[in-house]
């Protein structure tokens, strides 16, 4: 490398910076100037000349709650919750063993669930609806969080193995010898330890089945979840709903992610330096 | 001593007991949709083999499987490259250089993973719009003189257009995610040691980073590759059916024309291409690893 001179060095820092700016804007831009439009008014959308508006009302979020939103988003609520309780219920105990058994067939297990899950998610949605009718549960929160279980349950395997692989076997170990049995061990010990971990995978499958749209609008019709009912009633509607509409999706997503966000990077394997 | 005996009979089959419910349910909510598809796809209701719904896909005026099936390998073929480059120097970026506030950079630029195929084109529309965001933009800095209409089913090339910018905004982050994350396990004592051996930069990514990252990159290009083939939301939201994809038309068959075993049959396209595009990959990428000399 050549000699650093002081001139070099702040231009050099200033590239970086204006790239790292350039990354952010590209973000962020899109998401603040949708959520300004979702609460402006009219007259200043309509107003060739205010790029930014500068004028404000709630009236567009009240309008798109009031017209079936709000019992959508509890809809999205109950189904996202099912749905982590239903694949963590199935999911934790395979992770567990993944992490700390040494069995045949190890390797086969996992990727065969892993590859299932290769399988797209709309295969899942069309015979399912012809079943659910069958069974009673089509249009219901449970049926949508069954298939949303079905979608989430690898992840939840995969990210729980390697939660449970990063706490200590020695520790578990500790409380053998101290006469802790398996189970004691699993509530006392190796779960506490995971609870962080396991707190943000539940958070990024809250995520994944608020966010899905496919499953839930094939499945249900009266009882829509808020991304399944904004595709169908939002996109007749005037453009300021449907704005308001993005920000209602968008909303909830972000807050989790912002409470979990050290946790949600660690999960992807990114170590921040 | 029979309790022991028992416990450790217990202990093998353990693990296996632990597993069993998800494989069962796995097995169940993929097995069951993939044989009823089959039937609902090839069969009438009384059990009959049928192509009533192949002709229809291929033959009839109501559909758009023909367009759908360009479009859909349209847009993967265009996001996918545009966002791996993307999410490439991205990953390049982070990892080589320090600043202050990086860490919050990071996280902004993987706040697109949370957001929703249907979020992000509602986003991208107040973006796009005629009085949105970047048509005002540009003309109060006089770079237009009219808004440049991205909307409607006479502009579909600019639909198109909103799609890929949309799909490339909110995907590049998954892909940048898995990337990262690969770069940061490679060791920098590999990296040290060519150095000491008089490998320029050019040759340290050529011979140590890149074959080191294939595995990240295999598989951050086998799920974007799935997602794409599913692309939905984005573009039903911002194109409706002026651009058909093959799960838009799934959609648009059983909720509007109650076509089950057509829905059926686009479900069981996209799987098929699915899998086969996953199974492409993953040779491709095993012979160059392999031939990199790991």
């Amino acid at each position: 490398m050549e000699e650093a001179s002081p001139v070099r060095y702040a231009l050099h820092g200033i590239l970086v910076a204006a790239a790292a700016a350039l990354a952010v804007a590209w973000v962020l831009v899109p998401i603040a100037i949708s959520v300004l439009y979702a609460f402006s008014t009219p007259q200043d959308y309509y107003d060739p000349n205010k790029v930014i508006p500068i004028r404000f009302t709630l009236e567009h979020v009240r309008d798109l709650l009031a017209l079936g939103a709000s019992k959508a988003a509890f809809n999205s609520v109950v189904v996202a919750v099912l749905t982590i309780v239903l694949s963590f219920l199935l999911g934790l105990p395979a992770g567990y063993a993944f992490a700390r058994f040494v069995f045949p067939g190890r390797d086969a297990l996992k990727l065969l669930i892993v590859g299932m899950r290769m399988f797209p998610i709309i295969v899942i949605a069309v015979p399912l609806a012809t079943l659910y009718i069958r069974l009673g549960i089509y249009d219901t929160p449970l049926g949508v969080a069954l298939a949303h279980t079905a979608m989430a349950l690898p992840f939840v395997v995969l990210v729980t193995s390697s939660i449970f692989a990063g706490v200590p076997r020695e520790l578990e170990e500790a409380g053998l010898v101290f006469g802790l049995n398996r189970l004691g061990v699993f509530l006392r010990i190796t779960l506490p330890l995971a609870l962080p971990g396991l707190a943000a995978a539940a958070i990024f499958t809250f995520i994944m089945s608020w966010n899905e749209v496919f499953i839930a609008s094939i499945l249900t019709t009266l009882n829509r979840t808020l991304p399944a009912f904004i595709l169908v009633s939002a996109m007749a509607a005037p453009d300021f709903i449907k704005f308001a509409a993005g920000f209602l999706i968008v909303l909830p997503a972000m807050v989790f992610v912002f409470i979990a966000r050290r946790y949600l990077i660690a999960m992807w394997g990114i170590t921040l330096r | 001593m029979r309790y022991r005996l028992l416990a450790e009979k217990l202990d093998r089959i353990l693990p296996y007991l632990l597993i069993a419910p998800t494989v069962v349910y796995m097995g169940f909510f993929v097995g069951y949709p993939l044989v009823q598809g089959v039937k609902l796809a090839f069969f009438d209701e009384q059990g009959r083999f049928t192509t009533e719904n192949v002709d229809y896909l291929l033959n009839s005026p109501l559909s758009k499987f023909r367009d759908a099936l360009f479009y859909t390998l349209l847009i993967t073929g265009i996001v996918i490259p545009v966002e791996f480059v993307l999410a490439l120097l991205l990953a390049f970026f982070f990892n080589s250089f320090r600043f202050r506030g990086k860490n919050a950079a990071i996280y902004v630029t993987i706040l697109p993973l949370t957001i929703s195929d249907v979020a992000a084109g509602l986003i991208w529309y107040s973006m796009l719009t005629g009085n949105g965001f970047a048509n005002k933009l540009l003309l109060n800095l006089g770079v237009i003189s009219e808004p440049i209409q991205f909307f409607g089913w006479q502009n579909r090339d600019m639909e198109l257009l909103a799609i890929i910018i949309t799909e490339v905004w909110r995907s590049t982050a998954i892909v940048f995610v898995i990337l990262l994350a690969g770069l940061q396990m490679i060791s920098h004592e590999y990296l040290e040691a060519a150095e000491v051996f008089g490998a320029n930069a050019l040759q340290r990514l050529r011979y140590i980073v890149l074959p080191m990252l294939m595995p990240s990159i295999q598989a951050a290009l086998i799920i974007r590759t799935l997602f794409a083939l599913q692309v939905f939301g984005s573009v039903w939201v911002l194109a409706g059916r002026d651009i058909p994809v093959l799960a838009g038309e799934a959609f648009y068959e059983h909720t509007q024309m109650h076509h089950t075993g057509v829905a059926a049959l686009y479900a069981l396209i996209i799987a098929a291409i699915s899998l086969s595009l996953g199974a492409l990959y993953i040779r491709f990428f095993k012979a160059r690893y392999l031939e990199a000399g790991r």
